[in-house]
């Protein structure tokens, strides 16, 4: 026949083009990833915005009187003692 | 089969023959999605934008009623969830009289950090990234909590 030589060639630029297409498919992918650095990056900088936290200081370092108030037994039971009780789940 | 064989031949023909013709658009079309693929690539790259004018003004809210909120994380009557919004955790701290305010403030703050988190989804460009960004959030309210807040793990309120 005569196409019978041809189609070697006319199927490898079809493997060719479904190459590329496979590529560029691929590489469109990578692009809707999520950039999960950046979300984070971002959220900090909201979250000091709203929370007023100078920039840098993590608002968890400074040691706030909760953890103390547990220790202290029932002697002053003034404050508000149903604090305590959550703090063992 | 010999016709299916002839047909695709015929089809390959065509587009060999397309191809031919118009190769040099074939290169330009190719030229300009390689390129607008490594300009998204960059734009991923960078920052997350954080500024448009309804993510300020939701910020701008949010960081006005924290002035009234943050009292109530300290005595652990509300908490932050896992999900990344905020709850009443204990009503019982708050006198009666209160209960409705705090529970219109908590309401208010759910719908401010809904608004947040598909307003910068939004604003990149990918709505489809509110969940994640909420996730984000989520993780970083309660790793940026004081201590003595209360914060959801698995399930379960515990004091930071």
């Amino acid at each position: 026949m005569n196409f019978a030589a041809k189609p070697s060639l006319q199927w490898m630029n079809a493997f060719a083009l479904a190459v590329a297409t496979t590529g560029l498919t691929a590489c469109v992918t990578i692009n809707i990833y999520f950039p999960a650095a950046a979300a984070e990056k971002a959220a900090d900088k909201v979250i000091d915005e709203i929370w007023q936290t100078p920039a840098g200081q993590s608002p968890a370092s400074v040691p706030g009187p909760a953890p103390q108030e547990s220790d202290v037994p029932a002697a002053t039971p003034a404050v508000s003692p149903s604090v305590n009780q959550e703090s063992a789940p | 089969m010999t016709l299916s064989i002839n047909t695709t031949y015929q089809w390959l023909m065509q587009l060999q023959l397309f191809k031919r013709d118009y190769y040099h658009i074939f290169k330009r079309m190719i030229f300009v999605v390689v390129a607008s693929m490594v300009s998204i690539q960059a734009h991923a790259a960078a920052d997350l934008d954080v500024n448009t004018p309804a993510v300020a003004a939701v910020k701008a809210s949010m960081q006005s009623r924290h002035q009234r909120l943050s009292p109530h994380y300290q005595s652990g009557a509300v908490g932050l969830t896992e999900d990344g919004f905020v709850a009443v955790r204990d009503a019982g701290l708050v006198p009666l009289s209160q209960r409705s305010a705090l529970a219109a403030l908590v309401k208010d703050e759910n719908a401010d950090r809904a608004r947040l988190y598909q307003g910068i989804a939004a604003a990149n460009g990918h709505p489809e990234w509110e969940g994640e960004i909420q996730r984000t959030f989520a993780q970083r309210w309660i790793d940026r909590a004081q201590s003595g807040w209360p914060v959801q793990r698995d399930g379960q309120w515990v004091r930071k």
